[in-house]
């Protein structure tokens, strides 16, 4: 069809795993010089069709075209000789290596059989050069920001490839400013002609960066269109199939009134955020607002008692009470959804069933077992309520998508009845329809009665459930909004007059 | 209830494939293998001796299971064994009571076990190195106990947990059959089995879930100390003697092979007794297995090692997907397939 | 025992400090391995009778398995002007330059129970068991004992690859040479320990009909023995009648079995191995005169007749 300007082109892609049909006639066009974003929900089939173009997987059938010549790539060292580079996520170079190094890793320049690591130096920079970067590359990779590891493996694979580059999740664990210096590398890739997958979960990003957009959905394509005519809310449906932006736009509810029921004073510890006051409300989600590295993770920290505070004082309905443990933070009904979900939340080779029942158990005590049976109620309960999909619940958690993980967590401290829980980024990296279910959770047990705190880095969101909203830099807490003054523009208001404050 | 059955008949199929393997290759080799007959009391035959001779590793596997289950390991327990028989043999030579003896040394054990968590829960030092002090300095201590000989003793009660036998079972088997079953009831009835695993997988998470993780990693060194001095006592009565030499040298290695053998990762988290327990009894079948066969002792270690191999690639999770994708064409093939569906 | 080796050691230190003014006394340096075994404490303990008892005075070191704790020890007593030094190596090799430095001080040294790769000037001589004549004699003492009735044989070899394993087998084979009436029907290694020894004669046992097939059972040293012993007992057999039992060392417990009839002979490695030492260095410090190079102990043979309780007492307070 569109052959002459496409430079990579897969048609009737097909892949079946035992029980399921991960990609169903599957087509994907990429142009020359555009960045193609790849959307989908978890599960969709965006990672088996990658894979498939990659040569990680076999296809079953299908064909792929690369510059108008079929290509099949046995695996991702050929894909990347044929041209086709990939970046994920975890960057898969090695940290302990040097920049160059990692750069010209299995290429090393030689002389006389031996590595020329002076002209391999010289190299890299020349090379890193073309992305504005200046770097000591004699040092370990490890010693740079992943945002750096993230640009040397991008330099990495378009030196090797050149032709087509992918990049899965890239930005999942950069902050915004460092967002804003990949996205410049991108589009100087783009102007030389590379054609660029990108695959996200951040829908602001796609609509920053990407050209046009194609979205998968159980293993088929829902369609490609270009950005610029599709709206959010129509891209939304594509993804999930059904409305749920407007839900996600729901009424923010009402300042609560009455008495805190938690309240701290002076609550900090050195090291890790200053001293601060906060009071929780029944029925009030208290939203956290700041910069990565700003002491919302440590604030949480502090207050599940997961590192004891230092200084000042706690109180539940008046009475003072110590949260020294995690154990003694449980005991008084909290509950704590960690940020890092894969090496803090979940027990990965254990059941949903066991992860569910984890927190409840150990508050019983291992005297007390849970009884099998009262296990699969409570597993069941919650796999249905939270519609966590697995197969069944003795599925080891860990393959589990990252959204499922999220609501198996949430549902470990449900079952302890808690009265107030902390959630530290409950939606990142987890698809849109967990997403939009996991917010309507956050509201649904707030009117319930029910105390939460949550941090959160989507703005939109935490206007969207917040009663009040605590602002963070610095390791410190700057500034509180309530009422009307809950709105995005305004949280940012608040940390920029807190970054006036700290430039003074 | 059934399906437990199957559960717990499918996760022991590889080891107990593997130990009837064994089995039926020495009774080909040496065909009095299986012989049983009724001496002096006591079933007497090689299958029993199998039993009786790898007592203490099946005792040292059941809490070695328990302690790779947290993610850690214990190098302490053959120095530890021999600490907990030079205990007995000196204090029973030195005219205490069986009851005290005995109760001394499990509480020795016990000790051990209390040393070794706390350098791990409570110091955080890494398990390997942690127990490796105690596995030195065992020996040492034992050695101190003994004054560098054999401690003799010829007290018939702690003689007879060695070689008296009950209910037609040498003393050993009943030991460890008793102890195994009572730890792994204490551990599966109990929630403990999951909070170890739990603990093992992921200690973070399960700490911010609320877990007591410290106390768990304790009291899983001192379960490990408490099944090495039971194998101490054991190693000590066979023989009447405590030699802190030789006594449970190298013992760690078979134990944590069992472990392996039984199918436990070493990563930590999901974690079978009963299949430690078949695994100990494999690494035991092999080694009389070889002294029934009469080959030169040279080839022993070998031997062994090769057996071994074998049935850890058994295990191995590539090998077990390259036999699926064997199976799977031939299956395909049959006729029969098309009409199943 | 602890309490003894002290009393002993103060009697040494005793001795020094009040007989210091005797010119003609003798000063005597020894760098022992250990005490790694019960042999080695026997050793240590009889050295420092033997030179009590000849009004020497020895300085003992114990090296603790380390070659450089020895060798450090050897420095200090060449630079103390001791009369000469007892050498028990730790290992074989490594030892020409300090060895040297003693040449050169002019202080003999013999060496202890092992022999060391190193020129044979370097020393004054070595105090050694044969391990093959050990194997030798106790495989004599079964051939006589048989007189001739064929019985088949079984052996728990020591730790595979060791010099008394290889020798002690070497040299029992070499005594059965001929005689057809006597097979070696089974052969293993024991590791030289009781559990072993036990659990090695079991598999024997099952394997030759019961135990029925076997006439005798020889082990590399007592300890096996022991342990073979309690093994033939819970076979329902009796060791020392049904099974001959022979084997090497003499360490107390296998006397005790003899004198209970439960074992038969023991080939004596005598950790007298200072004896012959000072009676050797007295030769040649008194009229120079050259020792071989190579003193054998003598490997005694001792069987039920020879009172096997009384040599019990004798030797369980060596330190065994």
């Amino acid at each position: 069809m569109q052959t002459s300007d496409n430079i990579l082109s897969a048609s009737r892609i097909e892949k079946g795993f035992p029980g399921t049909r991960a990609l169903d006639k599957v087509d994907f066009h990429l142009r020359r010089g555009e960045v193609h974003a790849l959307l989908g929900e978890n599960g969709a089939g965006k990672s088996t069709l990658i894979k498939c173009l990659t040569g990680a997987y076999r296809r079953d059938g299908g064909s792929i075209l690369l510059d108008g010549a079929e290509v099949d790539p046995r695996d991702t060292f050929d894909a990347q000789r044929l041209g086709i580079g990939t970046v994920y996520q975890e960057v898969n170079l090695l940290p302990n290596l040097t920049v160059a190094e990692n750069l010209f890793l299995g290429r090393q320049p030689r002389r006389f059989g031996m590595i020329d690591t002076k002209a391999m130096n010289r190299r890299a920079r020349e090379l890193l050069a073309e992305y504005e970067l200046e770097l000591d590359v004699t040092r370990d990779l490890a010693s740079y920001s992943v945002a750096i590891q993230q640009v040397v493996a991008i330099a990495r694979a378009v030196d090797l490839s050149g032709k087509v580059l992918i990049l899965d999740e890239p930005t999942a664990s950069l902050d915004a400013h460092e967002v804003a210096m990949l996205f410049r590398i991108v589009r100087r890739l783009k102007a030389r002609g590379l054609g660029i997958v990108f695959i996200t979960h951040f829908l602001e990003q796609v609509y920053e960066i990407a050209d046009r957009i194609t979205v998968l959905r159980n293993g088929q394509v829902v369609g490609t269109r270009d950005t610029a005519e599709l709206t959010r809310r129509d891209l939304i449906a594509m993804m999930i199939g059904r409305e749920l932006a407007a839900e996600i736009q729901s009424a923010r509810p009402d300042a609560v009134e009455g008495e805190p029921r938690y309240s701290f004073r002076n609550y900090g510890r050195r090291g890790h955020v200053a001293p601060f006051d906060l009071d929780v409300r029944a029925g009030e989600v208290v939203g956290m607002a700041g910069l990565l590295g700003s002491g919302r993770t440590e604030t949480a920290e502090i207050l599940f008692g997961a590192h004891r505070a230092d200084s000042g004082t706690a109180e539940i309905d008046g009475r003072p009470v110590n949260l020294s443990s995690p154990r003694a933070a449980i005991r008084r009904k909290f509950g704590f959804c960690p940020e890092d979900r894969k090496t803090a939340g979940i027990v990965g080779d254990l059941s949903v069933r066991e992860n569910i029942v984890l927190a409840l158990q150990a508050r019983r005590g291992w005297t007390r077992p849970i009884s099998r049976a009262e296990q699969n109620r409570l597993a069941d309960h919650y796999i249905r309520a939270l519609d966590i999909r697995t197969a069944d619940r003795e599925k080891p958690i860990k393959l589990l998508s990252g959204g499922n993980q999220q609501k198996a967590i949430l549902a470990r401290w449900l079952a302890t009845e808690p009265e107030l829980l902390i959630l530290d980024e409950p939606t990142r990296g987890i698809d849109v329809g967990a997403h939009a279910e996991i917010v309507r959770l956050i509201e649904t047990l707030r009117e319930k009665g029910m105390s939460l705190i949550v941090i959160s880095s989507e703005l939109e969101e935490l206007v969207a459930y917040s009663t009040r909203i605590v602002v963070l830099r610095d390791r410190a807490h700057v500034a509180e909004l309530s009422g009307d003054r809950i709105t995005a523009h305004q949280i940012v208001e608040a940390i920029a007059a807190a970054n006036e404050r700290g430039a003074s | 209830m059934i399906s437990i059955v199957r559960t717990y008949l499918t996760r022991l199929l590889p080891q107990l494939i593997a130990l009837a393997t064994i089995v039926a290759a020495v009774s080909i080799v040496f065909p009095g293998f299986l012989n049983l007959e009724i001496q002096n009391g006591r079933l007497y035959g090689s299958l029993i001796d199998i039993l009786n001779r790898g007592a203490p590793v099946v005792l040292l596997a059941i809490g070695m299971t328990v302690v790779i289950a947290t993610k850690g390991i214990d190098l302490s327990v053959g120095a530890v064994m021999a600490i907990c028989g030079a205990v007995a043999a000196s204090l029973i030579t030195s005219g205490h009571s069986l009851g005290v003896t005995l109760l001394a040394t499990l509480a020795v054990g016990v000790l051990c076990g209390v040393w070794n968590g706390i350098l791990v829960a409570v110091l955080d030092i890494q398990p390997i190195i942690a127990t490796l002090v105690l596995m030195v300095a065992g020996r040492g201590i034992a050695q101190l106990i003994t004054e560098g000989a054999i401690l003799t003793f010829n007290d018939a009660g702690l003689i007879f947990i060695g070689s008296g036998s009950f209910a037609g079972l040498p003393m050993p088997v009943v030991i460890w059959l008793l102890f195994g079953v009572l730890v792994a009831l204490v551990v599966r009835r109990s929630a403990l089995g999951m909070l170890i695993e739990a603990v093992g997988v992921n200690r973070e998470a399960s700490s911010l879930s609320g877990v007591l993780t410290p106390v768990l990693l304790i009291a899983a060194y001192v379960l490990s100390g408490l099944c090495a001095a039971i194998a101490g006592i054991i190693a000590a009565a066979d023989i009447k003697g405590a030699d802190a030499n030789n006594a449970g040298l190298w013992l760690e290695l078979d134990a944590i092979l069992a472990v392996v053998v039984g199918g436990t990762s070493l990563l930590g988290g999901r974690f079978s007794i009963a299949a430690s327990v078949l695994g100990a009894i494999i690494i035991q079948a092999i080694n009389t297995g070889i002294l029934l066969s009469g080959f030169p002792p040279e080839f022993n270690l070998i031997i062994k090692a090769a057996i071994i191999v074998f049935i850890l690639v058994l295990q191995s999770p590539r090998f077990r997907t390259a036999f699926t994708f064997l199976s799977i064409p031939r299956a395909a093939g049959k006729p029969t397939e098309r009409e199943a569906k | 025992m602890k309490f003894r080796k002290a009393l002993a050691s103060a009697t040494i230190l005793a001795a020094c400090m009040f007989g210091s003014a005797s010119a003609a006394e003798l000063v005597v340096g020894f760098s022992q391995i250990g005490s790694e075994s019960g042999w080695r404490a026997a050793e240590t303990t009889l050295t420092k009778q033997q030179a009590e008892q000849r009004g020497i005075d020895l300085k003992f070191a114990d090296a603790q398995q380390k070659q450089e704790n020895q060798i450090k020890a050897i420095r200090s007593f060449i630079a103390q002007g001791v009369n000469a030094i007892l050498l028990a190596p730790v290992v074989a090799t490594g030892w020409d330059e300090v060895l040297q430095e003693a040449k050169d001080a002019e202080i003999p040294v013999i060496l202890l129970d092992r022999t060391v790769d190193a020129s044979k000037d370097l020393y004054l001589t070595a105090v050694t068991s044969d391990l093959v004549h050990e194997g030798n004699v106790a495989g004599k003492w079964l051939v006589d004992t048989v007189a001739g009735k064929p019985c088949n044989v079984v052996e728990l070899q020591g730790t595979t690859g060791s010099s008394p394993a290889i020798d002690r087998k070497k040299g029992f084979e070499a005594a059965l040479a001929g005689k057809d009436n006597l097979k070696i029907i089974r052969s293993q290694t024991g590791d030289f320990t009781r559990t072993k020894g036990k659990e090695v004669m079991e598999s024997f046992l099952k394997a030759e009909d019961g135990g029925k097939n076997i006439c005798a059972l020889y082990a590399h040293n007592d300890d096996m023995a022991v342990g073979a012993i309690q093994a033939i007992k819970e076979a329902g057999l009796k060791p020392g009648k049904d099974i001959l039992v022979v084997s090497i060392d003499a360490v107390p417990d296998i006397f005790q079995a003899m004198a209970a009839g439960e074992a038969n002979a023991t080939v004596e490695l005598t950790p007298n191995m200072a004896g012959p030492a000072f009676d050797a260095l007295a030769a040649y410090l008194k009229d120079g005169k050259e020792p071989p190079k190579w003193i054998q102990t003598e490997s005694k043979l001792y069987t039920q007749a020879d009172d096997p309780m009384k040599v019990y007492e004798e030797k369980k307070g060596l330190g065994y």
